[in-house]
């Protein structure tokens, strides 16, 4: 949970009506002179793509710190990066490319098991595979798309994550884009936690049915939900609903918390309603064996009706899969539109998270899976634990190796980004649109090919670099350490 | 009888006070003008209350349980039929214009590998490199060190080809379509498309929340009078944006959008043209360089162009292209864009090595084009199948002559010729599959993609093929 001290609050709101009278007063002079200017021929009679205030946000408040975002590299995205260098002549409004790269600690992608950069058992198959398969198959599932290496990966999948069945896709957005409506439609309800992702909400838009929103996290509040809903029924006619879907997903990316499954299931279980698990940033890196959230919280996989999950965190490659029963997956092959209508998954891709899964589950013969999940455990564990005791404001379960940093100031946003990447430190740092107007932060993704030393360099950089821009907003015991020497003096 | 003499007194001192004999406006105030005042307002008040309504009582906590405990839900999935339980064939080679299926080798006329690119060596060395260097995925959405050098190179080198300032890459190839057009287009515009518009496209217009109108498929009258109609009545069309949305081939038909009537109309109503070109990109053109070229219009007439790449160019993801300010939009404001992972570094150095080779070899288009023209030679005089597609377009589409009524009946009989065509003479061709959700009503059919690395013995075998079992079973 986050908490807001009231000074932090005022400073930020302060900040932000700066920032917004400042970029009013620039578009007026804009508009000054562009009236002097007269427009040119072709454009008259067209409405322009952005009207007014529609992208006040880009132009004013995003364009001055565009830097700090979109960063290009040139190497792998693992521990270590090659971050490339911009210059702006333009006071940031257009950024371009220098040929020079500096070396930097990567704190911001999502490698959870270190398969991002070639892997000594992974890649050798996967240059195999596109010799023989190609790049692309060119072609949809159900024509010409489906090669052995999709459904021997299919089978792994199900097997993985434990359920009977599993269906794959090219892309993770696109798995919820398509799949939500064709599970259903028109008369039905989606009851969907507050802080979805942009792609659920983008297929339960587009699916058609009902869509209300429950408490981040809150069981009570989607009972409370669900009673009125059922009781209720259709918005004026009062006609049943014909069925009810619940999506939550494993672990929240801009929170890293975890969700609260097993009082969830039991909820929808009583109140006979579908749940849906996505398990984009879950999947692999939880877990004993890295199966997951329902591993970690001790829920049977039978359970949840539908658990979707990407290949693109945990496992370094692209694409997503969906695991249920064997009735839904065949309902799904036959109608579902990413599976009709999309381009099949590329081949090499299929084969690193064949190989991927391989790993974890040791059937490679070594037991370099076991080895990465500790890693992950231990390294999120410990610089989690390490970031609050010097006074970090750091959100997010243990065990789960997304740490959000409060940063809450919109200036202190561009400050720590800058400063940390003068440091060789690669950070994320994530505001407005992403996360609520006030709530701005710096998101870390721990990986397991990150080191001890690695990490003991991140948090010397990361104190530094703190104590500097001011976020240490809870410092706990270096104070008491301090009064304690004081008192002993 | 003291107490009601002292409280009469009392009520007589009281309406005798100063007060009560107060002049006000030469009118004297008794003691009953208060009474009678008093009255008035009580009778307004009772006046200005409304009727009486029983209220409405909340649901008990029981009531409510039992509501919840009688409600019985659909199930997840409705009854699986027979159909549903088929399972496409499984390749077990590169899907070019030669694969094997079943431990046989069959010609395969499935994959919309139009360049031959597929097992070209040149694009198999870059992806191969890009792999050792950067591994398989890139671990990140684009604003989060997801982009790798190879993605802005990508863009610049597609940008060079079209002859557009700049452009964007996706990460899916169906995700291009539906994110461009809910970007653009916000509630209140105005988009007119075409009914014939694959399910991609269907969806971004309902994301849009805009109000669709569609006109008959490829029909440029009805589009023309579909737009006097809409700007006919309306003045406030101007303030409103206005976009008309089309695919240059048609995957659901295989006809192509006349480009030049569309662009003629668009600047005579002043709407802003989308074009899907997917499967026009690196085919139509001398250089292919896509519709734009072979209609002769200039691409800046053409506000937005979407492809996808997995169909010419061999590998995966999309790309949209445009002037500046298009592009930079998307950059903020497309979903598909700001909140997926980015596209495989190995893909898109294959799509670089794509285009490379397609600038180098335009030899390339005119092998494809010969391979269509004898392949619709071949096939323009079947029993009971019907070429409904344009003669360059290079998916043949051929569809039933008498249709049985219904899609589904079509279909089961289109699929009984392809199963057949594959057992018996080992050549792979497909049916159009419709799902639930498509709203697209025109007719199903058998589709096949021309490649130019088939050879004139695999399209003779071909039209053999289909000959021969159309006739066994459709007459």
């Amino acid at each position: 949970m986050v908490r807001l001290p009231y000074l932090t609050a005022l400073t930020t709101l302060f900040s932000y009506g700066l920032l917004f009278a400042f970029g009013q007063l620039r578009d007026f002079f804009r508009k000054l002179i562009d009236w002097s200017r007269s427009k040119s021929k072709d454009l008259r009679g067209y409405a322009p793509i952005c009207l007014g205030l529609e992208d006040f946000y880009t132009r004013r408040l995003y364009l001055r710190i565009q830097d700090c975002f979109s960063r290009p590299i040139a190497s792998a995205p693992d521990a270590w990066i090659d971050v490339v260098e911009r210059y702006s002549n333009d006071n940031n409004k257009t950024l371009h490319r220098t040929s020079n790269t500096t070396k930097c600690l990567n704190l911001g992608s999502y490698n959870y098991l270190g398969f991002a950069a070639a892997d000594e058992y992974c890649t050798p198959r996967v240059i195999d595979s596109l010799k023989r398969y190609s790049p692309s198959t060119c072609s949809v599932r159900v024509d010409g798309g489906t090669t052995n290496l999709h459904t021997e990966l299919e089978e792994l999948v199900a097997r993985f994550v434990g359920k009977p069945a599993a269906i794959l896709f090219g892309m993770g957005y696109v798995t919820n884009s398509a799949i939500i409506p064709a599970l259903i439609g028109k008369g039905g309800l989606i009851i969907s936690d507050s802080l979805n992702h942009n792609s659920i909400v983008n297929g339960a838009r587009g699916s058609g049915a009902a869509v209300r929103v429950f408490q981040h996290n809150s069981p009570s509040h989607l009972e409370d939900v669900l009673r009125e809903q059922i009781a209720e029924g259709l918005p004026r006619t009062h006609r049943p609903w014909k069925k009810i879907i619940v999506i939550v997903e494993g672990i929240y990316s801009m929170e890293g918390e975890l969700c609260k499954l097993p009082e969830i299931i039991a909820v929808c279980k009583k109140y006979k309603a579908y749940t849906y698990l996505d398990e984009a940033h879950s999947i692999g890196a939880i877990g004993k064996s890295g199966r997951g959230v329902c591993e970690l919280l001790g829920v049977d996989p039978a359970d949840v009706d539908i658990m979707m999950g990407t290949f693109t965190k945990s496992f370094g490659s692209c694409g997503g899969y969906i695991a249920a029963s064997k009735e839904i997956i065949q309902y799904l092959k036959y109608t579902c539109p990413a599976h009709l209508y999309a381009t099949s998954m590329s081949p090499p891709a299929v084969q690193q998270v064949i190989s991927a899964i391989k790993v974890i589950l040791g059937e490679d013969g070594s037991n370099r899976g076991a080895q990465k999940l500790a890693h992950i455990r231990e390294n999120s564990n410990f610089f989690r634990s390490e970031l609050q005791k010097m006074g970090f404001e750091v959100l997010g379960d243990n065990d789960s190796p997304v740490m959000p940093i409060m940063l809450y100031n919109p200036a202190k946003i561009p400050a720590f980004s800058r400063e940390c990447l003068r440091q060789n430190v690669a950070v994320v740092t994530v505001a407005f649109p992403a996360t609520p107007l006030l709530l701005a932060r710096a998101r870390i993704c721990i990986s397991a090919s990150h080191s001890k030393e690695d990490l003991m360099k991140c948090l010397e950089v990361i104190s530094k670099v703190g104590d500097l821009v001011g976020i240490k907003y809870f410092p706990a015991e270096p104070r008491k350490h301090a009064e304690q020497e004081k008192k002993n003096l | 009888m003291n107490m009601t003499t002292a409280a009469l007194d009392w009520v007589t001192v009281v309406f005798d006070a100063p007060l009560a004999r107060a002049v006000v406006f030469g009118v004297h105030i008794d003691g009953h003008l208060v009474v009678e005042v008093l009255l008035v307002a009580v009778i307004l008040f009772q006046l200005t209350r409304k009727s009486y309504k029983p209220p409405k009582k909340p649901l008990t906590e029981k009531e409510i349980d039992d509501l919840c405990e009688e409600w019985v839900p659909e199930p997840l999935y409705p009854p699986i039929t027979e159909e549903m339980k088929t399972e496409p064939p499984v390749l077990e080679s590169a899907a070019g214009p030669h694969t094997v299926i079943d431990g046989k080798e069959v010609v395969n006329f499935a994959s919309a590998n139009y360049l031959g690119l597929l097992g070209n060596e040149n694009i198999a060395d870059s992806c191969i490199s890009s792999l050792e260097k950067y591994g398989v995925g890139s671990c990140g959405p684009r604003g989060f060190y997801g982009t790798i050098d190879v993605h802005l190179d990508c863009e610049t080198r597609i940008a060079k080809f079209m002859g557009t300032p700049d452009s964007i890459l996706y990460s899916y190839g169906i995700s291009t379509i539906f994110s461009v057009i809910p970007a653009f287009c916000k509630k209140g515009d105005i988009i007119v498309t075409d009914e014939g518009v694959h399910w991609g496209v269907q969806n971004g217009l309902y994301l849009s929340r805009s109000t669709v109108v569609y006109f008959k498929h490829n029909d440029m009258a009805s589009l023309e009078s579909t737009l006097e109609k809409l700007t006919h009545k309306n003045k406030r069309a101007e303030k409103i944006r206005r976009y008309i949305v089309v695919e240059a081939i048609y995957q659901n038909s295989g006809q192509i959008a006349p480009l030049n009537e569309i662009v003629r109309l668009k600047e005579k109503y002043r709407f802003r043209v989308i074009l899907d070109e997917s499967h026009s990109f690196g085919v139509l053109g001398n250089s292919g360089r896509g519709l734009a070229e072979y209609y002769g219009v200039p691409i800046e007439k053409i506000d937005i162009i979407t492809a996808g790449m997995g169909n010419a160019l061999a590998t995966d993801g999309g790309f949209c292209t445009g002037s500046v300010r298009v592009v930079d939009h998307q950059r903020l404001s497309s979903s598909g864009y700001v909140f997926s992972a980015s596209l495989p570094p190995y893909l898109a150095s294959a799509a670089i090595s794509a285009v490379n080779y397609l600038e180098d070899n335009p030899s390339v288009l005119t092998q494809l084009r010969s391979n269509i023209a004898l392949l619709w030679k071949g096939l323009s005089d079947l029993p009971g199948l019907a070429i409904a597609s344009h003669p360059l377009s290079p998916i043949i589409y051929l569809k039933l002559k008498k249709s049985t009524g219904s899609f589904k009946s079509d279909l089961e009989l289109l699929n009984v010729i392809t199963d057949r065509v594959l057992k018996e003479d080992s050549v792979f061709i497909v049916s159009t599959k419709r799902s639930v959700l498509d709203k697209c009503r025109l007719p199903v059919g058998i589709r096949l993609f021309v490649s130019a690395g088939h050879s004139e013995s695999d399209i003779h075998k071909v039209c053999d093929s289909l000959t021969r079992v159309a006739a066994l079973v459709l007459v």
